[in-house]
């Protein structure tokens, strides 16, 4: 068997398909052939495929109903393994050779799907279902979302890692044209003629929207044959760009608009170097909505059977594809646009078994062509019920009264329905765009109104259908809007002529009642399985709002976002609710229009490329030397040096020792580096660091640190006077770039009359921090022309030198606790210097220590980090550093620290803990509670918190873990014990509160 | 993604910026001198007005100016900017604005 519903070649409308080759596929394991122009839904019915999925909740048998971005049914789980994509419409997927598609959400199979049994079933899934039934118990939930997850839902995404690339392109243009069809094209021409950049954008294989799927003719000419030429002439145009496969999905501020490109989702796989899709990031001065409008359905008494279709997309697969949707067809509309689909089938050959018009005389020029060709007119009359399982086999129909079934139901065989229930214009990106939509009693649909961009609608988008003034809208609107960016004086050019009859007026009906109350299933939205009556009961329940309307019965909340459905449900609501339609209003249209891949908004910024990474000049080195490297923002920092047979605690252990009992060099160059220069420097630092500044002499440094304006420290660092007006100012890693913007602003904006200048040169210094009590022994080999005794250069010292023949600065600091010297160097030097010092090192034992041994040196020590102790919520004085804070001059934050509840004397204070237990491991985390009843192990709630451990660590040093804490009035509770109870382990061990320096609290060590 | 209008560099995008808040938060001059509900009300208290509204825009990725920016925040609909020390114009009327027919 082979294409049967395939049209013979010949005729004037032959579709638009390659018959000289053909395409074999596979759809659930069945090779099938087709031709180049087909989709994969077109090819599946000239193949005579009717049944094509299995719906949500019901798991009935589904068919195609579109034939475009708005199919609901046909979803399909594309190509396999890694490649595989699920949820693709198979109305937009191209035909290609080798494709692979399956069905989705049946088991074990298609034809014979156990999961119907929910159909037979369907009275315990009514609307709210989830939220009725697996409310409680609670702890059942994992068993109901397993098994949910098992029965409902879509296909299946891949689990391996996507092996294709994707591309973001930015661009400017002046007018962007969002559909490619008979508006936009003339757009396209109006502006393109101007010279203005124009970008083209259609979401179909081709260029043409609807009318590719029409009989008609555009001056004098078959339509598609007019489209050809002027896509010819566009594309000859040097500053238009035309984008077939591609969709415009969504519309944000300052007319930016993204677009995704299908690259290669029409091939197998993407060539070399090609991308799978290209998303298109646009700033377009004017836009040109010409996105047409999408048929909706009638909803009627299982209106789901397979063979139920749009009557816009039975037309189209005729005279696009060349494929007749069945053999016989029974057509039911409310307006005339069945009538077109009704004479193009006849035509083709189908057997049109009667037109099913609800209203009672239609009159016109269409309904007199069928008259005239002999086609059986039930006016007055609606399609009450479909009969069928896996296929459509014929459908009642009743007579109308008003909007009730009148007298009894004949049956018509048939196995197509084409339904037209009217047009919703494509309002989707209009109304992204902020702009306002307006109710029209005459269409019956949403269009757009007052816009709120540079955004001009044109066409079916606007809720104007005919052809003929689609393309004098599309003229008008691509004119305007290459006026109003600069280009010619507005004028259009002429309108082609049309063919096309003036349609009479319809008749707007939403649902037509069931013959009796229970027969049959009425599908509002079939991807979801929401009934008119899930809409009924839902308002019963008072879910009266739109809004809740959705969410309660999930109308329109599926990967086709209510295409067909959204505008139905809420009329029906509208009618229950007693409430005229735009008061009922639309749910609130969103990004993306159709789905897009994450792949595609990743782009290209995956695994190392997720973020620039930034290295010092050192990091060779460190990867030659065998180090892990932790990330630190964007840089990467040597975390441990391990050596072979080493585990990670003997490395960092060894690395701490040795820096304790000889030395030891750490890579500091990714602290922040800020060079202060002018002569209101001393002034600006004695306003952003809360102590003194005006005494330092040249040559010396300070710590210091910085709170916010609620008096909460921010950072902290030293600060090294180069000269009279020259500083050198040093941050933590993480606050880099916060601290120099910080700086920028208070210089800007509060103090623009201060004479200083600030420049980040944190990348322009390589640093190496010497530390241990060799550390001098050290830099004094390395070193050229400086004297580094304690006398010439003293803790917090400053001095200028050479190592290696290369101009470096040596401050004397120290974050270990150690003797220290830091060794700043041009970065281009940086190596050559680390490299030198290295080997100076190496007859005093030096080693490098990572971020870990460095944090183990920090907590020993007692000193705080931002982020685990200056959480954003201590002050200097929670942190033991009033000392630091001037009772005699103002800066940044100071009003702050004398609100009451800063003055507190339960506040949070950072201390020591060391385990009773020295085998006890201290965990970052954890709760501290105080000991007693009603705390540590077997305690019952409430139980009082006393604090919170901030930092861990395993000290070499003393031999067991320790940890810095924040605790309540803590410095005055030095010896008292609590409970470090880890909510994750469910452990508490006792520790003893311990001033929270462990090593060398005096600071000898620092200053020999 | 907004357009941000650079008083030294000219539109560019809002990836470029960051925002630092209301321009209208005036700091007092003595800070000691204020009691503390006023410096509560500086540091913690910002209104949240619907419609146009000056802020604060930081030119980081870019010439790292501080400048002012005045916005709608319903509409997101730029309004004009300027350097610190400067006044802003006053919004454009509803006719001259761009997308409005």
């Amino acid at each position: 068997m082979s294409q049967l519903f395939r049209m013979a070649p010949g005729g004037a409308w032959a579709g638009l398909i390659d018959r000289s080759r053909e395409i074999r596929f596979s759809f659930d394991g069945r090779t099938l052939r087709g031709h180049p122009g087909d989709t994969l839904a077109s090819a599946l019915l000239a193949n005579g495929v009717r049944l094509v999925g299995r719906s949500f909740k019901y798991h009935r048998p589904r068919g195609i109903v579109g034939v475009g971005a708005e199919e609901p049914n046909a979803l399909i789980q594309l190509r396999r393994g890694e490649r595989t994509e699920p949820n693709v419409r198979a109305t937009q997927i191209e035909l290609h050779d080798g494709l692979e598609a399956e069905s989705q959400n049946r088991w074990p199979s298609l034809g014979f799907d156990l999961g119907a049994v929910n159909s037979a079933l369907s009275g315990l899934f009514p609307a709210g279902f989830y939220y009725k039934t697996f409310m409680w118990p609670a702890s059942w939930w994992m068993f109901y979302e397993t098994f949910i997850r098992r029965v409902a839902g879509m296909g299946k995404t891949a689990t391996a890692a996507d092996p294709d690339h994707y591309e973001h392109m930015h661009v400017h243009c002046d007018v962007l044209v969002v559909g490619g069809g008979p508006a936009g094209l003339m757009a396209a021409r109006a502006a393109g003629r101007w010279g203005a950049r124009v970008i083209v954008c259609d979401e179909g294989a081709a260029l043409g929207g609807s009318v590719l799927g029409e009989r008609l003719f555009i001056d004098g000419k078959p339509a598609p044959d007019w489209v050809r030429e002027t896509e010819a002439e566009l594309a000859a145009m040097p500053e238009v760009r035309l984008l077939a496969r591609t969709t415009a999905f969504g519309y944000y501020d300052q007319n930016m608009v993204t677009l995704v490109e299908r690259v290669a989702d029409h091939v197998l796989m993407p060539g070399h170097h090609q991308p799978r899709q290209r998303l298109w990031l646009v700033r377009a001065r004017r836009v040109v909505l010409a996105t047409g409008a999408i048929e909706r359905p009638i909803v009627f008494a299982d209106n789901d059977r397979p063979g139920v279709m749009l009557a816009s997309a039975a037309r189209a697969y005729a005279n696009r594809y060349a494929v007749i949707p069945g053999k016989r067809v029974v057509l039911f509309t409310c307006n005339d646009g069945a009538y077109a689909t009704a004479l193009d089938l006849a035509d083709a050959g189908v057997d049109v078994a009667g037109i099913v018009d609800t209203r009672p005389d239609p009159t016109g020029p269409l309904p007199a062509r069928a008259r005239a060709a002999g086609l059986a007119i039930h006016a007055g009359h609606a399609v009450a019920l479909a009969h069928g399982g896996k296929a459509l086999s014929g459908v009642e129909i009743m007579a109308l009264d008003g909007d009730r079934l009148t007298g009894s139901s004949r049956p018509l065989h048939c196995d197509v329905l084409a339904v037209s229930g009217g047009w919703n214009p494509a309002v989707h990106l209009f109304s992204q765009a902020q702009g306002k939509l307006r109710f029209d009693d005459i269409l019956g649909s949403f269009v757009p109104d007052r816009a709120a961009q540079a955004v001009h609608v044109a066409g079916s988008a606007a809720g104007h259908f005919a052809l003929g003034q689609c393309l004098a809208e599309g003229a008008r609107a691509g004119a305007d809007a290459a006026r109003l960016a600069g280009f010619g004086d507005g004028t259009p050019p002429a309108t082609p002529a049309t063919s096309e009859d003036a349609p009479a007026p319809h008749r707007t009906l939403w649902a037509i009642p069931p013959i009796e109350p229970g027969k049959g299933k009425r599908f509002v939205d079939v991807q979801n399985d929401v009934t008119a009556e899930d809409v009924a009961l839902a308002a019963r329940e008072g879910y009266r709002s739109v809004e809740h309307l959705k969410r309660y019965t999930t109308l329109g909340m599926g990967t086709d976002q209510g295409k067909t459905s959204n505008i139905t449900g809420l009329a029906i609501l509208s009618g229950i609710v007693g409430e005229p339609i735009p008061k009922v209003g639309t749910t609130t249209f969103r990004a993306p229009y159709t789905p897009v891949t994450f792949g595609t908004l990743v782009g290209p910024e995956v695994g190392e490329h997720l973020d620039p990474i930034r290295h010092s000049a050192m990091h060779p080195w460190h990867v030659k030397a065998g180090a892990q490297f932790v990330n630190a923002g964007l840089w990467k920092r040597a975390q441990l040096y391990r050596r072979p047979g080493e585990t990670e605690q003997q490395a960092i252990d060894r690395e701490v020792l040795n820096t304790r009992e000889k030395v030891g060099i750490v890579d500091v160059s990714t602290l922040g580096k800020i060079d202060i220069q002018g002569p209101d420097a001393v002034e600006f630092l004695n306003r952003v660091y809360t102590n003194a500044w005006s005494k330092l002499e040249i040559g010396r440094g300070r710590y210091g640190i910085m709170l916010r304006e609620d008096g909460m420290v921010f950072d902290d660092g030293t600060t090294t006077r180069l000269g009279p007006n020259h500083f050198l100012m040093t941050t933590t890693t993480a606050n880099a770039v916060r601290v120099m913007a910080w700086l920028e602003y208070w210089l800007q904006v509060q103090w623009p009359d201060l004479k200083v200048y600030v420049a980040s040169v944190t990348e322009q210094w390589a640093a190496a921090a010497l530390a241990g009590p060799l550390a001098r022994l050290v830099l004094a080999d390395a070193v050229e022309g400086l004297d580094v005794s304690n006398e010439a250069l003293p803790f917090m010292g400053y001095a200028t030198a050479h190592i290696a023949g290369i101009p470096v600065r040596v401050f004397r600091i120290s974050f270990s606790g150690e003797l220290g010297f830091e060794v700043n160097v041009a970065a281009d030097h940086g190596m050559t210097v680390w490299e030198a010092l290295m080997k100076a090192g190496e007859k005093h034992g030096i080693m490098p220590y990572g971020t870990e041994a460095l944090g183990v040196l920090r907590i020993e020590k007692g000193h705080f980090v931002v982020g685990p102790e200056a959480d954003g919520r201590t002050t200097a004085d929670d942190l033991g550093l009033s000392g630091l804070v001037s009772k005699t001059k103002d800066f940044i934050g100071k009003r702050s620290l004398t609100r009451p509840a800063l003055l507190a004397p339960d506040r949070l204070q950072l201390v020591g803990l060391m385990p009773l237990d020295k085998k006890d491991e201290i965990v970052r985390g954890c709760q501290l509670v105080a000991d007693g009843p009603g705390s540590g192990r077997g305690a019952r709630p409430p139980v009082p918190m006393e604090g919170v451990v901030t930092s861990n660590c395993y000290s070499a040093t003393l031999g067991c873990w320790i940890a810095l804490a924040l605790v309540k009035a803590g410095r005055k509770r030095h010896g008292e014990t609590l409970h470090a109870q880890s909510p994750l382990t469910g452990r508490s061990v006792p520790v003893k509160i311990v001033p929270n320096v462990f090593i060398d609290p005096e600071g000898a060590r620092l200053r020999v | 993604m907004l357009l941000i209008d650079c008083p030294w560099c000219g539109t560019r995008d809002q990836r470029e910026f960051t925002y630092g808040g209301d321009a209208a938060v005036k700091r007092p001059a003595d800070p000691a001198a204020v009691s503390d509900k006023e410096w509560h009300d500086y540091v913690y208290i910002r209104v949240n007005p619907r419609g146009s509204h000056v802020e604060l825009w930081h030119h980081n990725a870019g010439c790292r100016r501080w400048f002012k920016l005045r916005r709608d925040v319903v509409t997101h609909e730029m309004q004009g900017s300027a350097p610190i020390g400067s006044e802003l114009e006053p919004p454009l009327p509803i006719a001259g604005r761009p997308g409005k027919p």
